[in-house]
């Protein structure tokens, strides 16, 4: 178990990269010559921050929508870890932490399906 | 600038980030976030935003080394993390809601904080009392394996470490950094665990930890793909550099170097706050 939980940890780095990566070079080549201004943060700049949204942008070979893609396979990864780790518990019949587990992972998905942001 | 600089500036900035931050054991924000907001004049959601990016990226690069060797204990980590993904999200969520001043002021202190702990001396705390009710109730005692075998240990103080990690996680959600600092006050001094073990562990958790802000984050658009893109790239390079140099070097006096620096960054920050 803990052979997986070190692979995952390390393909899920590499695979999230690689995609950022991809959908860096996209962006700079489409985008490099533009002026940066990050000066004034604006809260709901027409972006990709919903799934909908990235989903549409990656089918569009957008850069910005590609990166997101892989900064969201990168904030998955430590999900998916927790997710191995309640498996692994249940297998060894440790269901206090079935249930320590199951209630992170449940505090995250309210945190990613509810609006929160305000 | 154009993004292509701005890009390059950021790639190089948090390639020393990741590289010092393997070196001394103090996170990448501490020197991307001052590098983003002072130097690059990023406003400093769109900073924490990628620091916290970041914070995900070295947690999980590094954690999967630990893991393997069977030093991190999953239960102390996924106990706390109760603690820390709960205030985290609090603190994400309130962070739009201050000013940013006094962020940038708060951000400052707990780099000095942050600096001061790194330059400690690290005495082991820990012993093998196993009669806490609560760290025998949620089954966090554990061992390690050394060279010589298996080394056993216990957790104390459980409630006290738990409400210190709730600490840490405001200050992650709020801030969009590792806390490794009031983590390790917390696993260290509070519960007594063995140096080996709470930092493994802790990395193990900053990675969790800074996933659940980080989707707060996500969806109120303060992760900038322009911006998360180089500082994750440049910041595991770093990392991975740092790894290999490690071996060869002597962290101490680079430690003192680093300080100096954090502590510049964290009064530059912190006159920016008041001033601002």
């Amino acid at each position: 178990m803990q052979l997986i939980m070190g692979n995952l940890l390390r393909i899920g780095v590499l695979l999230s990269m690689t995609v950022v990566f991809i959908g860096g070079v996209i962006y700079l080549i489409g985008f490099g010559q533009q002026k940066a201004d990050y000066s004034e943060f604006i809260m709901d700049d027409a972006g990709f921050f919903s799934l909908e949204s990235i989903w549409a942008g990656i089918l569009d070979l957008n850069g910005k929508a590609i990166i997101q893609l892989g900064i969201l396979l990168l904030i998955f990864t430590p999900i998916s870890r927790v997710i191995l780790a309640v498996i692994s518990f249940f297998i060894e019949r440790d269901y206090l932490y079935v249930l320590i587990g199951l209630m992170i992972l449940s505090i995250i998905l309210f945190s990613l399906s509810n609006k929160l942001a305000g | 600038m154009s993004i292509l600089l701005f890009t390059l500036v950021i790639l190089l900035g948090a390639f020393m980030a990741g590289l010092v931050g393997s070196l001394t054991g103090l996170g990448g924000g501490v020197i991307i976030i001052p590098l983003l907001t002072l130097v690059l004049g990023v406003d400093i959601h769109y900073a924490i935003g990628a620091s916290i990016v970041s914070v995900i990226a070295t947690s999980s690069g590094s954690a999967a080394a630990y893991v393997k060797e069977g030093i991190t204990n999953i239960r102390i980590g996924m106990f706390l993390e109760i603690a820390t993904t709960i205030s985290a999200i609090f603190g994400a969520v309130v962070a739009v809601y201050i000013n940013p001043n006094y962020i940038s002021v708060i951000f400052g202190g707990i780099l000095l904080f942050s600096a001061a702990m790194m330059l400690r001396k690290k005495v082991d705390h820990s012993d093998t009392d196993t009669s806490g009710k609560l760290a025998n109730y949620f089954k966090l005692n554990g061992s390690y394996p050394t060279a010589t075998g298996e080394q056993p240990y216990a957790v104390h103080n459980v409630a006290g470490g738990f409400l210190m990690m709730a600490v840490a996680g405001v200050a992650s959600g709020l801030l969009g950094i590792g806390s490794g600092a009031l983590k390790v006050l917390a696993m260290d001094n509070i519960m007594r665990i063995p140096f080996k073990v709470s930092t493994t562990t802790s990395n193990f958790m900053m990675g969790v930890t800074a996933a659940a802000s980080a989707v707060v984050y996500l969806h109120r658009g303060q992760i900038d793909p322009g911006i998360a893109m180089p500082v994750c790239l440049g910041v595991l390079i770093g990392a991975r550099a740092g790894s290999k140099i490690l071996i060869k070097s002597k962290p101490e006096k680079l430690k003192i170097l680093f300080a100096g620096v954090v502590t510049f960054l964290a009064l530059q920050m912190i006159y920016n706050g008041i001033k601002g």
